[in-house]
């Protein structure tokens, strides 16, 4: 008789733990051909407020890291990543993918942390100015994390959509909120075991699976998110978004029209849009006559 | 058993020694009888035909009727900027555009007495703030984005920057004219035409600034500047052929904006509300801080988005800091603004004064502690006593929610963590102070306080270099600086 296959139990991941959704609902994630491939968590409202709660939390501590440990630590979590493959690539198969392109997406996603842990220690520096301003003061611009970003990642893409818009938030010194995509959910949380080996402290990272269609209004409307990220293109829950993220004055940012296995998919700008530049004044001394003239 | 604390404040008796007054002289200001809209290069009668008086808030007398601009004023102002756009501003090259905004710095330097005298007139501001700090600050903003117009493309690394299009543009009533500088600057740097509404209050010096822009032949239609009240500030909000919203002013109102442009393709940045900590710590320069507190409080009567509305004092020096804090507010001179001498003028409009009064009278029935000036107020015109509220919590009102005058609430601490806390307990993230001799401490400071400007060891200091704009509820976007170009373009 041949040996018995251990199915596996996709759970949402919340504060660094993989809770079953608190609302105890599923659904079945179907491939194309409509074979069910897993139950997974149906999130509720309150699984949102849940993972808004850890991630608020996180933010102090990750936020306060040394930028070359934030580094470090995406570093890792592409090593891990690159560790699994094999398991990615199995996963996007199940999920319709052909082998090809589930190795291009997976190789993709993998280079795409290495991308945004160079990154970690640099953009500050890109995006920072000293401001010659006309008093005596020393004065200089640095860009901060604006703090628990939503996002609510591409549904045509299992993996890739969701590492380019984790990264550059989690880069920034942000920790996110983020809703998988609702068809092809099994690698959001398989990358949540990635990140959970991955020295990310519980909370920087929150993974759940849903609908959009039930849960894209808590991520626009919660009053202590800050930033509300949007991969899709529904002219209808655009408009619901940018209504709601105006309760607390939210950052809205859509990226509709990104092709996330192009070039365009990475860059600097992504971790700039969840970022606040702050400007610090500080008095200089003028006593004293001497010139530094040589 | 209370042991009196020592006290090195040099008093001087006000009673008995006066200034005497210095009033500046009204004769360079030029104020026409009636204004119109600014559109297309010309000042054109408002098809609304409505107007509305705007007053010397400090006399209640009236300087002049302005045009009341309805929807169909707005649409006739953006249509303008359109076409100004589409034919002649986006297509000049971009040096040109560069030195139409050099002209319009230096001709307003050439008459910046004038719009000094205008500024403090209409809004009830000291002269002396007007003429050191509004003016001069509004026409190096102007020189400094001028420079940036032919020089973009080294402000964004890797990008190609584009302009938005028309910027509809609405300003509050606190600084008029350079916030209508810190607007329509960037604007035009960036190749984007303007159509700008000022505040319904303070309209004159932005009129005035409409002048020196059809002196300075700038193309018709490049800034068109509309005037009214919320009506017509809602009809730029929600005109079609307008691509960028930039607005300053409440908290409530960037609210409401934002909701309003959901649906929409138009970018906004929003500069909103604050409620400032100011913190002393007991190794600050006490003397140096206590001034810092009140320029912080009580700089334009506390009509600042920015102003230091929430001090926090060390437990260990509460009580030197608030003795030297009424024996300062004591010497504080409030009265005439276009006097030379007045530290606190006029506030800007009896509603404003209104609102004041009702957080006044919402602290005094929280059971706070209240001290106020001693001074004598003028019998006419919208006027305020510097006021202090001590013994305040946390949750009270006054501590939560934006004043916009000279009110402080004080509250005390003991550890740095402590005030980091309850300075960060807020909505608000637009400023914040930092008091101390250490170094290392303002740095632990300045980067744990979630607000987009802080001063350390010094306060309401403001520059065009200087990125200005606030984190959470106070807004989003910058202006000033490399970054507030970004405001204005497509990356």
């Amino acid at each position: 008789m041949s040996r018995i296959e251990i199915l596996k139990t996709y759970k949402i991941y919340i504060g660094g733990q993989f809770p079953r959704t608190e609302s105890g609902r599923y659904y079945v994630a179907k491939n194309k051909k409509g074979q069910a491939l897993a139950n997974v968590c149906l999130s509720s409202r309150k699984d949102v407020r849940d993972a808004v709660v850890s991630a608020r939390n996180a933010v102090g501590g990750w936020s306060g890291r040394a930028a070359f440990n934030r580094s470090q630590i995406l570093y890792r979590i592409a090593e891990m990543l690159e560790g699994r493959r094999a398991q990615f690539i199995d996963e996007l198969i199940k999920q319709d993918s052909s082998a090809k392109d589930a190795e291009t997406e997976v190789n993709l996603s993998i280079d795409r942390l290495i991308y945004y842990a160079g990154w970690c220690d640099k953009y500050q520096q890109v995006f920072s100015a000293v401001n010659p301003v006309a008093s005596s003061h020393f004065n200089f611009s640095v860009p901060e994390p604006t703090g628990v970003v939503s996002i609510v990642a591409a549904q045509n893409t299992a993996l890739l959509g969701l590492v380019s818009v984790i990264a550059p938030a989690i880069a920034g010194g942000n920790t996110c909120v983020v809703l998988a995509s609702e068809d092809k959910p099994l690698c959001s949380v398989t990358f949540a075991e990635v990140i959970n080996s991955s020295d990310v402290p519980g909370g920087v990272i929150n993974i759940l699976t849903g609908k959009p269609s039930e849960l894209v209004k808590y991520f626009a409307n919660h009053m202590d998110i800050n930033a509300v990220v949007y991969c899709e293109n529904d002219t209808a829950t655009k408009k619901l978004i940018q209504e709601k993220a105006s309760l607390n004055v939210k950052r809205v940012l859509f990226y509709d029209t990104i092709n996330w296995k192009n070039d365009e998919g990475q860059s600097p700008y992504f971790i700039t849009d969840t970022q606040e530049i702050k400007t610090t004044w500080h008095p200089i001394e003028t006593v004293g006559s001497a010139k530094a003239g040589y | 058993m209370a042991k009196a604390t020592k006290n090195n404040t040099l008093k001087l008796k006000f009673d008995t020694l006066k200034y005497a007054p210095a009033p500046e002289s009204k004769s360079s200001a030029k104020i026409d009888a009636q204004y119109d809209l600014f559109i297309n290069g010309k000042f054109e009668k408002p098809l609304s035909k409505k107007y509305f008086d705007t007053i010397n808030p400090a006399t209640e007398e009236k300087l002049a009727s302005i045009a009341n601009a309805n929807a169909a004023d707005v649409d006739k102002a953006v249509k303008a900027a359109r076409n100004a756009y589409n034919n002649v501003w986006s297509k000049m090259p971009t040096k040109e555009r560069g030195k139409y905004i050099y002209r319009i710095a230096r001709m307003l330097q050439e008459r910046a007495r004038e719009f000094s005298v205008i500024e403090t007139l209409d809004g009830g501001k000291p002269i002396r703030e007007s003429r050191d700090i509004d003016i001069p600050l509004a026409a190096n903003h102007f020189f400094y984005y001028a420079g940036w117009a032919d020089k973009l493309e080294y402000a964004f690394p890797n990008k190609q920057p584009r302009s938005l299009g028309v910027a509809g543009q609405i300003i509050p009533w606190n600084f008029p004219l350079l916030m209508a500088a810190w607007k329509i600057a960037p604007a035009l740097a960036t190749g984007n035409t303007v159509v700008l509404k000022p505040a319904e209050t303070t309209s004159l010096t932005a009129l005035k600034l409409a002048e020196i822009i059809q002196e300075s032949d700038l193309p018709p239609g490049v800034v068109n500047i509309i005037t009214g009240a919320g009506a017509t500030g809602a009809a730029i909000v929600n005109h079609p052929d307008i691509n960028k919203i930039a607005f300053t002013g409440s908290t409530d109102v960037g609210k409401i904006i934002q909701r309003a442009v959901a649906g929409t393709n138009k970018k906004i940045t929003l500069e909103l509300g604050g409620k400032a900590a100011n913190i002393i710590f007991e190794d600050a320069a006490i003397d140096q801080a206590v001034e810092g507190i009140i320029n912080g409080i009580f700089f334009n009567q506390g009509h600042v988005c920015c102003a230091g509305s929430r001090l926090f004092v060390q437990e260990s020096v509460y009580k030197i800091v608030m003795q030297k804090l009424k024996d300062r507010i004591a010497t504080l001179i409030v009265g005439d603004p276009m006097d030379k001498n007045t530290d606190v003028g006029a506030i800007n409009s009896k509603q404003q004064l209104e609102t004041i009064h009702k957080y006044i009278n919402i602290g005094k029935k929280e059971g706070l502690e209240i001290f106020e000036s001693n001074c004598v107020l003028p019998r006419k015109g919208f006027f305020c006593k510097p006021t202090l509220f001590t013994n305040v919590a946390q949750s009270s009102r006054i501590v939560q929610e934006e004043i916009f005058g000279p009110v402080l609430a004080i509250q005390t601490f003991r550890t740095d963590d402590e005030v980091i806390e309850k300075a960060n307990n807020t909505a608000f993230g637009l400023s914040a102070g930092v008091w101390t001799d250490k170094g290392s401490k303002v740095f632990n400071l300045t980067s744990k306080l979630r607000a987009g400007v802080i001063w350390a060891n010094t306060y309401n200091k403001f520059d065009p270099t200087s990125p200005f704009g606030g984190y959470k509820e106070s807004g989003f976007g910058r202006e000033g600086g490399l970054h507030g170009l970004g405001a204005y373009l497509k990356l």
